[in-house]
């Protein structure tokens, strides 16, 4: 299947010659200080950065990067929240012919040290003390880093080691050459085709150590004109920037979007006010993985509870009223007059200052990809009237594929492909992409490169397939998919996704795989959770301890027999247990986005596993954590094991 | 708040000479004598009920000592309030927190910056002008110095009493703070944090301690050795009233008496680490 649309909403034409520096550099120099293209949160003040601002950043930082000897191709890595200085590093980067290599904020280390020494970093900038801390312990093993770049002084005052510089001397190295030599820039700007590799961006990988991604200018300028063609994007719009840089969602956002419409791009002040200062800005854009849109729903079910009777009805008249709708809306019926006006005054009542709360009283389009999200979830944001659609796509295709159409949603499916974008089943099921946007191959990496780069089309590891209605249904990674009893496909996402709907479950971990039933180890809200328990005046001290409580038992029993109704009987869960720990990606459980790395847990947690396909009621856990510090604790506990009531 | 007389690094900032302070019969301090110079953070150490808390409280002035003196830059203090301290630049937290609950931490904050106000009752009551101009310049010290430094922006407009209490004791500094003080006392700002507010906490005090913004001499009051020994550049160890030693670190670990007095603690460098 494939779409075309209109390829020129932004009115940016993507020539073969286009890179993303010439197209920074347009949009800066006409807009220059007319229009505010970042925004930031610093002292409590929003404080705006035009284009000009931008640009002079850039450029300095672009040049400071030459002057230290940066050559066309060298990679250039960033590490650190999302500030202006993140952007302007990664843009100067590509100004200077450079590649961009993005990690996450709290990778540890060691898969600093793997990025760092695999994709060849010249040069890296850290943030502050923190990622200068992990870079110092790395440079011996990593002999191509030259120089470590930071921008935030705090902490910093002690440092005098050679390799490292701060950004304002950087920039100031900049200045020097553009003295000498004021042609420079422009250029180094004006070299360069759409077919170069611009980053090289490591997916998270569930399985194994990560893969580094070549996407070119053309990849990633091509997904942003593709998805405005679908969702226009307005230049007035306001987007907020709090997902990590090293998810490939938030570079489209931020690059392939933001450059082409040049929206507004706002940073928040620390990462625990996003919230906040979502809600100051009202975005009109927002892309983020199901488990922001878990955490909003977690909080108004939770404040729910907390309000007052009258509060709890009013809330319970809307949701009735807005579900209601939105199924209507969801099987194409028309909404009579009558639901209209109960819409209408669900509206003014409570969705629009919920909305407010959350943050999306402006959203246009809020889209969630990058994990599988539960229709229980979906639905609530459609019963509040948030245009939420699902996306897939990968950072192989850098960014996405698949998109639903406002008016076209259906909860269990992602939509239909963006325009330039053909999406066909293969061979087992496995989902095939080819677009403009399809990557150019792993770094250093040949044989993975072959085996999912076949004659253009990406071959995905995705289980799927395509509904009447020629919408695209993603049912599971293809290794995940379990077989049950009777032999029938089931996805355990699904399930796990169903269970994540109670607040008081922050995690699921669901098994099955040619078992003769299905269990599930879950994690408990600890927020959630704990609150619940001073309420019903039950004393603990620590999350393992909670988690063990026979009163914890039975609240998690109930919100899984809320979770097993309507299923087929194989499909439910049997016997659970909840975990000690929550899981984490410092623990190699999680992926940085927070996917479940099953091969990993069934193997650390294999005793678990094992009691939970045995008579036994509990099971001895006898492990050593580690601390991010690299501090140990040992832990000693019995884990219960239960059998849900039917 | 920098005195008219502006010291240098390595001056006698404080001077406590001979104290003698009793409540009875009971004797908390028995001819305590005490150098503080600028620039260092000198720790008072010292078994429970060994006169810490009032050696704090006469040298902020909440106590008067019954003898002895206490200067300050030279001056001799022992007479003014402790508001009167406070203006010379001597401000302190409290071992168990002293904030207002009620009050956001915004406003606790506000609170110890009360005293650099100049503008008079006639502009505060229309809040115009003079009054206006200072409020937001204040506002900007508080948000540019101590919000972003103590990390804390994510509370600003939460009531105090709402937080827990490793953020209250950071609240707490950051109200000791606000008034721009010369000398900080900080009586056991660790008592009762866990072990991540901790090195939070102790690097709050290094900061102050060796910004250059900052520059502020501490002196400090903990239990938590580790802590202590690997802070302070003076430790100065006090044993129900009398004084052991005032020592560097190394000379406080190696005395026998402080190993005595502190019986049962083998390792004076041990620490909940």
């Amino acid at each position: 299947m494939q779409h075309e649309g209109n390829m020129h909403q932004t009115g940016v034409e993507i020539t073969a010659d286009l890179t993303i520096p010439k197209l920074f550099y347009q949009k800066a120099t006409k807009y220059g200080n007319d229009r505010v293209a970042m925004r930031e949160k610093e002292f409590g003040i929003w404080r705006p950065i035009t284009w000009q601002d931008y640009l002079e950043n850039v450029k300095y930082l672009a040049l400071g990067l030459i002057s230290l000897g940066l050559v066309e191709g060298d990679k250039v890595s960033m590490i650190g929240d999302n500030r202006p200085e993140g952007l302007w590093a990664e843009m100067a980067t590509l100004c200077a012919r450079g590649i961009g290599v993005w990690l996450f904020r709290d990778c540890l280390i060691d898969e600093v040290k793997y990025i760092i020494d695999h994709s060849d970093t010249k040069f890296l900038f850290g943030e502050g003390q923190e990622e200068v801390d992990k870079a110092i312990s790395i440079i011996n093993e990593c002999p191509k880093l030259e120089k470590i770049i930071w921008d935030d002084p705090k902490g910093m005052r002690n440092y005098e080691e050679d390799y490292l510089i701060s950004l304002k001397e950087l920039q100031q190295l900049g200045r020097e050459l553009d003295e000498e030599k004021p042609e420079l820039f422009e250029e180094m700007v004006n070299k360069g085709s759409g077919e170069e590799v611009a980053l090289l961006f490591y997916t998270s990988g569930t399985t194994a150590l990560p893969k580094g991604a070549l996407l070119s200018h053309h990849n990633m300028l091509t997904m942003g004109q593709h998805l405005m063609a679908v969702d226009p994007c307005k230049a007035s719009d306001d987007y907020v920037s709090y997902l990590p840089f090293a998810w490939i969602g938030e570079q489209m956002m931020s690059i392939s979007c933001g450059l082409q419409i040049g929206y507004t791009i706002n940073f928040p002040e620390e990462p625990e006010t996003a919230q906040e200062n979502i809600r100051e800005i009202g975005p009109h854009v927002m892309f983020a993985p199901p488990r922001m849109y878990e955490q909003m729903t977690r909080t108004v079910q939770v404040k729910y509870l907390d309000s007052t009777w009258i509060k709890r009805k009013l809330y319970e008249f809307s949701t009735y009223v807005g579900y209601k709708v939105a199924n209507l809306k969801f099987d194409k019926k028309p909404v009579t007059w009558y639901w209209r006006a109960l819409e209408w005054l669900a509206s003014i009542t409570i969705q629009k200052k919920l909305k407010d709360h959350l943050g999306l009283s402006r959203v246009r389009n809020a889209y969630t990809g990058g994990a599988a999200m539960g229709p229980d979830h979906f639905r609530f944001f459609h019963a509040l009237g948030v245009n939420l659609k699902q996306i897939y796509g990968q950072t192989e295709v850098a960014g996405i594929s698949v998109v639903h159409r406002s008016g076209d949603i259906k909860f269990d499916t992602v939509g239909h492909p963006i325009p330039g974008t053909e999406v066909k089943i293969g061979e087992g099921g496995e989902i095939l992409t080819r677009s403009p946007s399809v990557f150019l191959g792993y770094y250093k990496n040949p044989e993975a490169t072959e085996k999912t780069l076949i004659d253009g089309w990406l071959y995905s590891g995705d289980k799927g397939f395509i509904d009447d209605d020629g919408h695209l249904v993603v049912f599971d990674r293809t290794k995940d998919v379990f077989t049950l009893k009777d032999g029938k496909p089931f996805a355990p996402q699904y399930l796990e996704t169903r269970l994540k709907f109670s607040p008081y479950i922050r995690d699921s971990w669901v098994i099955g795989d040619n078992k003769d039933y299905i269990s599930a180890v879950l994690c408990i809200d600890y927020a959630v959770v704990g609150k619940w328990a001073d309420e019903k005046k039950l004393n603990y001290t620590s999350y393992q301890e909670l988690s063990q409580m026979p009163e914890i038992y039975d609240l998690v029993e109930k919100q899984i027999r809320q979770a097993n109704k309507d299923l087929p009987d194989l499909a439910k869960v049997v016997k659970f247990t909840n975990l000690y720990k929550e899981l984490d990606a410092d623990d190699d459980e999680l992926t940085r986005t927070r996917k479940l790395r099953r091969a990993f847990v069934e193997k650390r947690y294999d005793d678990i596993v094992n009691a939970l396909y045995s008579d036994n009621d509990s099971v001895h856990i006898d492990t050593t954590i580690k601390y991010e510090d690299g501090r140990e604790a040992h832990i000693k506990t019995d884990l219960q094991i239960r059998k849900v009531a039917d | 708040m920098a005195g008219s007389n502006a010291l240098n690094p390595g001056d006698v900032l404080l001077e406590l000479t001979d104290v003698h302070m009793s409540f009875g019969k009971v004797v908390a301090l028995a001819g305590v004598n005490l150098k503080i110079r600028k620039g260092e953070i000198h720790s008072v150490i010292g078994p429970n009920g060994a006169g810490k808390t009032v050696m704090m409280n006469c040298i902020n002035g909440l106590y008067h000592p019954q003898q002895g003196t206490i200067s300050y830059k030279g001056q001799k203090i022992n007479h003014l309030k402790p508001y009167q301290r406070a203006k010379l630049g001597l401000s302190r937290t409290f071992q168990k927190v002293e904030v207002f609950g009620g009050m956001t931490v915004l406003d606790n904050i506000r609170l110890g910056r009360h005293i650099h106000f100049k503008s008079g009752i006639a502009s505060g009551s229309v809040w115009a002008g003079k009054t206006a101009k200072e409020e937001i310049e204040h506002r900007a010290f508080i948000e540019e110095e101590i919000i972003d430094l103590l990390e804390i922006e994510s509370i600003r407009h939460k009531p105090v009493g709402m937080l827990p209490y490793g953020l209250q004791k950071r609240v707490e500094l950051g109200r000791a703070l606000a008034l721009e003080p010369e000398l900080l006392i900080l009586d056991e700002p660790l008592a009762g944090l866990n072990l991540e507010e901790v090195e939070d906490m102790a690097r709050f005090i290094l900061d102050v301690n060796e910004e250059e913004r900052w520059k502020v001499t501490c002196l400090l009051v903990e239990h938590d050795m580790g802590v202590v020994m690997d802070l302070s550049h003076q430790v100065f160890v006090l044993n129900f009233g009398y004084t052991i030693i005032d020592g560097t670190p190394e000379e406080v670990q190696n005395n026998p008496e402080v190993i005595k007095a502190y019986l049962g603690e083998e390792d004076l460098y041990a620490t909940r680490r």
